[in-house]
């Protein structure tokens, strides 16, 4: 990291909207830089959402994020195709319990399609309803089914974005929280904890801490209010759900809805509160509740015997209810801020709008020659036939070694997570990237070995490596350490004695 | 690809396939045992505190020396056994598929195979505790294999959330290391694991047990910094107003453990809703010449009573293959064994009326502690066929009961054999 190279834009923040942004940006002849105040990208927002694809209908066109939720549910299929991340458009039901909201999604419906939503479809045939999902409740009387709404897993999608951002040169780094931001002379400098940045233009994709940034430069025409929301998630194979379901929305919220994740985990959430503490991820007893009770209205048999893991997000949520997508006053700043739902579907649409910015500002964007799209699909132990298996163990034996025994996971799988383009540096990252950890023991059994493979490929002490980052680590002495430090005071005090 | 054919595959080379493979041997038969571990002895070689072998040796020896005492006896055996070696498949035609790094995908076919897989421990996602998501939350199992395998401590003021046999010796192992154990809390009344565990590993050093409250938030958003305990009613729903803040940097969690039966399930065998496969009095399950053994089948509270279900899981795979592997099977009459009064837990699920038949152990957990109490067994008729008087019974610790089969009169046209456990009667005065 070179200090005094001055970049043509740095990105703040690493979650899924700035790294679709440095992938759009990635294929022009441009100096890009993103830095991330984390361990890992993807770990905020980004990683405890629903992952889901919305068609587009739920927000009213006031709003700019109709538009571009509709527009981005388009651009995924082009991009998936890409980077081969998980994607599936599996359809979404709006579940209608009571037969007075047939007529609000009828209305819905109407609007949809006059903006270009195609297929949306209101079945009122009970029967049809089960076949096409046959956990929903019995109380449903009517569903507006979306056939373009599909699920993705959001951290994968990410970290399929930087790292072909990162072949195409941008440059990630991670652990470097802003701290401050100086203009002057058309050249941005950016002061996080550990260094400084320079840079010619500033995209600030900050998600909670967008606000923070923004005023960071005088600019506090918006304000991010947050807003909790808390999942139950459930062991794979216990229920099997076709559809993304959701109840009839309300002015708050689209309600707690139940879905199927890529990897055929079913879960529920999230419900909604506004909270002031940008730090605070927990859950809470009533809200676990209120989950499963607002996803046992759409699904009665969730059986909470088998859920395995509840974890709470944190949504920004801007002042203004919509999303913030500016070039501001101060020329070469812009701010993409306030993206909450819909912004995991509207981010290939919001990448579109900044670079569009990006040329109003003057910046020249010449198209790379060596621009790759592409980046292959990681490979899966469990994705291989017999004779795959016996071929790749071969090549490299690595593959014959499980590490992860509930998700069947090689050793391969995960040094191809640590060795890849921003690849995983905490045992969080390397879960999040290829799920070692994320089965029935909840890395009971896994977590020492991911460790030691954590501390050979980064050539750190097995004692420095930690879950997600500064402060986390797993274990604090080796044994011995405590009793001894403890003798030796006892002896020097017996000495002054 | 390589392929081996053997009589017996064993799968899993802890302390009861260890005991199943010598068995095996024993009666010239030939098994191999596959490990997907670096060694042989599964987790007793991270159980390096004494007790273990007091049934089976009448000594008391450490964990690893416990499974040395049996790896030696495999060696002069000569029994042959794959490290590193992780089965991924076994088809319904009892082909077993492995890998390994050394050998890449091999291919078993045997005569007969037994699961000894084991267990493993129930995480804080299956009991739904909110709070945050820091570091510093482990099983207690993973933090006995850090410290004692490993070498490193994972913190250094600890509270243990649960009072499993394993959380309490950690309590000692940690105190011993200079960590300050602030409390055991278990959400029953009383302790969940052995009484013995109880006095040597809490009472003796002083450590605080506190019974009837459970854990409702975890506090610290990057390493843990406490916990909040709540006193629990009689259905264990939470009691307002009794929360307690414990400071701590670490949380041990030895809330129970469950039969790990991936591969049975894979196999295609039934699974009994206790956790284990569904067996008959043969320790075979419902895939002919497939039995199991050790944790994979039951948690025991011993390991020399896994040592004992291994013996007879080998025994009987021999008896399987020397009388009725390859033969048309004769039609074989089973007996659902069912629980009764305050019994919650039974193995095996049914008995088996063939030529096999030999003495019956029925292993159950009562559901509350009780004394002076009679078990007997009666069928569906309510005909009392056997009866055995005891002074106490608690739900911490298995029962096993050993009835000669040839002294019961057992009804053949029963349908059901149910197990209770009710107080002593009190003797007629005449």
């Amino acid at each position: 990291m070179s200090a005094s190279e001055i970049y043509d834009i740095i990105i703040i923040g690493g979650g899924v909207i700035g790294c679709s942004i440095a992938r759009a940006l990635c294929k022009y002849d441009l100096k890009v830089c993103l830095l991330e105040k984390e361990a890992d990208i993807a770990m905020g927002t980004t990683k405890a959402n629903s992952g889901v694809v919305h068609a587009g209908y739920g927000a009213e066109r006031k709003y700019i994020k109709r538009n571009l939720c509709i527009r981005g549910n388009k651009l995924y299929s082009k991009v998936a195709k890409e980077l081969n991340f998980p994607f599936k458009r599996i359809g979404s039901f709006v579940v209608a319990l009571e037969t007075d909201q047939i007529k609000f999604l009828e209305e819905i419906r109407k609007k949809g399609i006059e903006d270009g939503i195609f297929n949306l479809e209101l079945i009122l045939d009970k029967e049809k309803i089960k076949e096409l999902e046959p956990n929903i409740t019995d109380e449903v009387v009517g569903v507006l089914h979306a056939p373009s709404a599909g699920i993705v897993s959001p951290y994968e999608m990410t970290f399929a974005l930087a790292e072909n951002a990162a072949i195409n040169g941008v440059k990630f780094f991670r652990n470097q929280e802003v701290i401050k931001i100086d203009h002057s002379d058309y050249t941005f400098t950016v002061t996080t904890k550990k260094t400084e940045f320079k840079g010619e233009n500033v995209i600030n994709c900050a998600g909670l801490h967008a606000a923070k940034i923004s005023k960071m430069l005088g600019l506090d025409y918006f304000d991010i209010l947050l807003r909790k929301g808390e999942y139950v998630l459930f062991d794979r194979n216990i229920i099997q759900l076709n559809k993304i379901l959701f109840p009839v929305p309300t002015k708050v919220s689209k309600g707690i809805l139940v879905c199927p994740t890529f990897h055929g985990n079913a879960f529920a959430g999230p419900n909604a509160q506004n909270i002031t503490d940008l730090e605070d991820t927990s859950t809470t007893t009533p809200g676990l509740k209120e989950v499963l009770e607002g996803g046992r209205l759409l699904v009665p048999d969730l059986p909470l015997r088998a859920s395995i893991r509840n974890f709470a997000g944190l949504r920004a949520v801007s002042n203004t209810y919509d999303f913030i997508i500016d070039n501001t006053d101060i020329y070469g700043f812009i701010n993409v801020a306030g993206i909450m739902s819909p912004g995991l579907t509207s981010c290939y649409a919001i990448a579109e709008k900044v670079i569009e910015f990006i040329e109003l500002l003057g910046v020249q964007l010449k198209e790379k020659e060596n621009y790759n799209p592409n980046r292959e699909k990681p490979k899966r132990f469990t994705e291989f036939s017999k004779k795959e298996l016996e071929k790749k163990i071969k090549e490299d034996p690595t593959w014959g070694r499980i590490i992860c025994r509930c998700e069947t996971i090689s050793e391969k799988e995960i040094l191809d997570a640590i060795r890849a383009p921003v690849g995983a540096i905490t045992i969080d990252g390397v879960k999040f990237r290829c799920r070692p950890g994320m089965g029935r023991c909840q890395g009971g059994f896994c977590r020492p070995r991911v460790m030691e493979i954590l501390s050979r490929e980064l050539n750190l002490p097995y004692q420095a490596i930690t879950k997600k980052g500064e402060d986390t680590n797993i274990l604090v002495a080796k044994t011995k350490d405590l009793i001894l430090k403890e003798i030796k005071k006892r002896e020097i005090y017996n000495e002054k004695v | 690809m390589k392929r081996y054919n053997i009589d017996v595959a064993i799968i899993g080379g802890g302390a009861a396939g260890l005991a199943a493979a010598i068995e095996v041997k024993k009666a010239e038969f030939n098994p191999l045992i596959m490990e997907r571990d670096l060694e042989l002895g599964g987790i007793l070689m991270q159980c390096i505190h004494n007790g273990f072998g007091l049934k089976e040796f009448k000594e008391e020896l450490t964990g690893p020396e416990y499974a040395q005492r049996f790896i030696n006896e495999i060696n002069e055996l000569d029994i042959p056994y794959k490290l590193d070696t992780m089965v991924i498949e076994i088809t319904p035609d009892k082909k077993i598929y492995a890998v390994s790094k050394n050998e890449g995908l091999i291919e078993i076919n045997s005569k007969a195979i037994i699961l000894s897989m084991g267990c493993r421990e129930k995480t804080r996602g299956a009991i739904n505790v909110p709070g945050f998501r820091p570091s510093g939350i482990f099983t207690a199992g993973q933090a006995q294999r850090f410290v004692n395998i490993e070498g490193y401590l994972p913190g250094k003021t600890i509270v243990i959330l649960g009072s499993g046999d394993i959380g309490m010796i950690m309590a000692r192992r940690l105190t011993w290391e200079g960590c300050k154990v602030k409390a055991v809390v278990e959400i029953q009344p009383y302790v969940s694991g052995l009484l013995r565990n109880q006095v040597q590993c809490l009472e003796d050093y002083n450590i605080p047990l506190i019974t009837s409250y459970t854990l409702t938030k975890i506090h610290g958003k990057d390493r843990l910094k406490g916990i909040t305990i709540s006193k629990v009613g009689r259905n264990f729903d939470q009691i307002i107003g009794t929360d307690r803040f414990i400071e701590c940097d670490t949380l041990l969690l030895s809330v129970g453990l469950i039969p790990e039966n991936e591969l049975t399930r894979i196999a295609g065998a039934e699974i009994s809703p206790m956790g284990g496969a569904v067996i008959d009095n043969n320790l075979e399950t419902t895939i002919e010449g497939v039995f199991a053994c050790g944790n994979v089948l039951q948690v025991h509270d011993l390991v020399d009573l896994v040592t004992a279900e291994a013996k007879r899981a080998g025994k009987n795979a021999v008896d399987y293959i020397n009388e009725r592997f390859g033969k048309t099977q004769k039609e074989q009459r089973k007996i659902r064994l069912n629980s009764g009064e305050n019994v919650t837990y039974i193995k095996p699920d049914y008995v088996n009326f063939n030529e096999l038949l030999k003495n019956l152990i029925i292993n159950f957990r009562v559901k509350h502690p009780d004394r002076r109490i009679q078990i007997q067994l009666k069928d569906e008729t309510n005909r009392i066929i056997y009866k055995l008087k005891k002074p106490y019974v608690i739900p911490s610790e298995m029962n096993e009961l050993k009835i000669n089969i040839g002294n019961l009169e057992i009804n053949t046209e029963c349908n059901e054999l149910i197990i209770d456990v009710i107080p002593q009667p009190e003797p007629l005065i005449d």
